[in-house]
């Protein structure tokens, strides 16, 4: 480029602070738009995040195995038997995270007021607990203490709507596989609550000993719900299941049980690739008004230099400079903000004045922002990447004046 | 053959529906080691022939040569390497860069020939003292007079050593003691280096240090004449 790079950037250093108001408010600037690129997009992960976490726990588990036909008629009659010696090998594996195995049945439950339609899930706790049930969303009593325990476990919102309390009887009503009426009285041991209130009106949990002998399966089941170390690639998890199992089972990740979480977590990735788009070209007309009015400003000085032996691709080079130290200035700026505010709300933004429309979506009332390198690296990259291409323009212009008019001008 | 050669140069300026002759059919032959002086009136197109040697301006027909190289067919990074190598410029405002300093004015031109840092430095520094401005090295223009900034550009268009410097109006800021050292610089550059000057000028007192004086009018060279320099 005809001229050291040092010497270069000591030019183009000097020449952003000719102006340092305009230089300080083209730095803030792009310093709020990447600290929106991050932090936003962190927010949307986080949010993302949540409710596929909220979505896997309530299956709950990355991977579940069925009868087929279970998932359209979830009852007594499309049954699995309990894992044989193969699956159980994959299942004990180190590839497996946690596993359980459930029954999961539709059931009418009464109270001595009302009575409402809930899933009768049977558990055993221990392997319930290691798939994601929160021991600390018990509000009142006790969670199960065992497969074959007696109690049952309501939700908040179930135990109002039944008008009963923690202590009281209640009647569960289901089908057992002669389609006959199965029932079993229940004392409530437990209440729990939960971030989807929808979970504390559809879900009780039974001793999955006790569900079994109610509904007279044997030691059939209805699914085995399997945990992976990530939820992001459950397919590697899944095949090595289906490998292990008859053409008659079902094996679904989490991705098939829920295609909408699944295309929401897809769909994420391109939508914050275009949501920094869209704030960078908002970015870049104040980038390109700075530069052209920086450049307008110095037309003698680029006649000068043209005149004193400079081609012009070394102008638009000393432009570029000038342009990526703004840029990079307003980067670092701005990554820092976003890292220091995801810092300072690590513990979550509150946003319950808003949480029946989020729980819609599936997601929590509390918001944790979520920072990947990924995000941070594509932040970055497009606001150098896209700040290069949008400095060319008036880099080239500035690259054309003819030096006898350039040093003419006043 | 001659360091430059001017063949019936044509520049003309529309101003409304007038016709201004900036050059109006202007040939010359100039020997390298000229020292030359440009006179004549406002107007005249001293500074339109002193851009158009430069290759700042274009032409609207006619040849110039320099060292047998037309400058009128080159590209403009082409021209910019034949200004870089071979011309020194001194402008009529001086023209110095307001965020380098003295020192760095005179350098930017070695910067951009590539030449080393402690050259570089070395020759800007004994530039600046040979026209008076040691101990003012890292002042920014802002800090310096109009005579001060003028002898920085002077330093610049000579440190690199060119062969031919044309010069606008170099003295037009300088006090007589000044002008007569930086003229004498100038003549010294020429007797032992052979750098040719092209200078433009109304002063009766540089002209005093021409070898040559060529007279313009209308954009016409109307006189052109040998004299005993100064």
């Amino acid at each position: 480029m005809g001229m050291p790079v040092l010497a270069m950037s000591r030019l183009a250093w000097r020449n952003l602070w000719r102006n340092y108001r305009r230089t300080l408010i083209m730095l803030l600037a792009i310093a709020l738009g990447v600290w929106a690129m991050i932090f936003m997009t962190s927010l949307l992960r986080g949010m993302v995040d949540d409710m596929v976490r909220q979505g896997v726990s309530a299956l709950p588990g990355h991977v579940q195995v069925h009868a087929s036909g279970y998932r359209d008629d979830p009852s007594v009659m499309n049954s699995l038997p309990s894992p044989d010696k193969a699956l159980l090998d994959v299942l004990n594996s180190e590839q497996v995270s946690a596993w359980s195995s459930r029954i999961k049945v539709p059931a009418m439950i009464s109270s001595e007021y009302d009575n409402a339609g809930v899933s009768l899930i049977g558990v055993d706790p221990e392997g319930e607990l290691a798939l994601g049930f929160k021991a600390d969303d018990i509000i009142e009593g006790r969670f199960l203490s065992a497969a074959d325990d007696n109690g049952i476990v309501v939700g908040e919102k179930l135990l109002h709507r039944l008008e009963t309390r923690l202590g009281k009887r209640i009647v569960v009503m289901s089908q057992d596989p002669e389609n006959a009426i199965a029932e079993r009285g229940f004392r409530i041991v437990g209440v729990f609550s939960a971030e989807l209130k929808n979970l504390e009106e559809n879900m009780v949990y039974a001793g999955r000993d006790v569900v079994q002998k109610m509904l007279g399966m044997g030691t059939d089941i209805s699914e085995i719900a399997v945990l992976d170390f990530d939820y992001r690639e459950p397919e590697e998890l899944t095949s090595i299941i289906r490998l292990v199992l008859p053409a008659d089972h079902e094996v679904l990740s989490w991705l098939e049980l829920d295609p909408y979480l699944g295309t929401m977590m897809r769909v994420m990735n391109g939508f914050v690739l275009v949501w920094m788009v869209v704030i960078f070209l908002a970015l870049s007309f104040g980038l390109v008004n700075t530069l052209m009015m920086a450049i307008f400003e110095r037309v003698r000085e680029i006649g000068l230099m043209r005149a004193l032996g400079m081609r012009p691709s070394a102008i638009v080079y000393q432009i570029l400079v000038e342009s990526v130290m703004l840029l990079v200035l307003g980067l670092i700026i701005g990554n820092l903000a976003a890292i220091g505010t995801i810092v300072l709300l690590k513990d979550g933004i509150d946003i319950s004045a808003v949480a029946e429309g989020m729980e819609m979506m599936g997601a929590s009332s509390m918001l944790y922002p979520v920072l990947q390198w990924a995000d941070l690296i594509l932040a970055n990259t497009v606001v150098i990447v896209l700040g290069i291409i949008t400095s060319l323009l008036p880099a080239w212009r500035a690259s054309q004046y003819r030096p006898v008019e350039a040093l003419s001008r006043t | 053959m001659s360091a430059i050669s001017c063949k019936d140069l044509c520049k003309y300026y529309q101003q409304g529906d007038a016709v201004i002759k900036g050059l109006d059919y202007v040939s010359l032959e100039i020997d390298q080691g000229s020292f030359i002086c440009l006179s004549g009136p406002s107007g005249s197109g001293k500074t339109t022939l002193l851009n158009a040697i430069g290759g700042l301006d274009s032409l609207d027909s006619g040849e110039i040569a320099i060292d047998g190289e037309r400058v009128d067919l080159l590209g403009k990074s082409a021209l910019a390497d034949l200004r870089l190598h071979k011309i020194g410029f001194v402008f009529q405002a001086y023209n110095l860069i307001p965020v380098l300093s003295a020192r760095e004015n005179v350098e930017f031109v070695m910067q951009v020939q590539g030449v080393g840092t402690a050259e570089r430095r070395q020759r800007s520094l004994r530039i600046l003292q040979e026209v008076g401005l040691e101990g003012m090295e890292d002042r920014r223009p802002a800090q310096l007079s109009g005579g001060q900034q003028q002898r920085v550009a002077v330093a610049r268009a000579i440190v690199s050593q060119p062969k031919l410097v044309l010069a606008d109006e170099p003295t037009a800021n300088l006090d007589s003691e000044s002008m007569e050292k930086l003229m004498q610089h100038f003549r010294d550059l020429n007797r032992i280096h052979k750098v040719t000057f092209l200078i433009a000028t109304h002063d009766q007192r540089v002209m005093e240090w021409a070898d040559r004086l060529i007279s313009m009018e209308d954009g016409r060279v109307i006189r052109d004449e040998l004299q005993k320099a100064h």
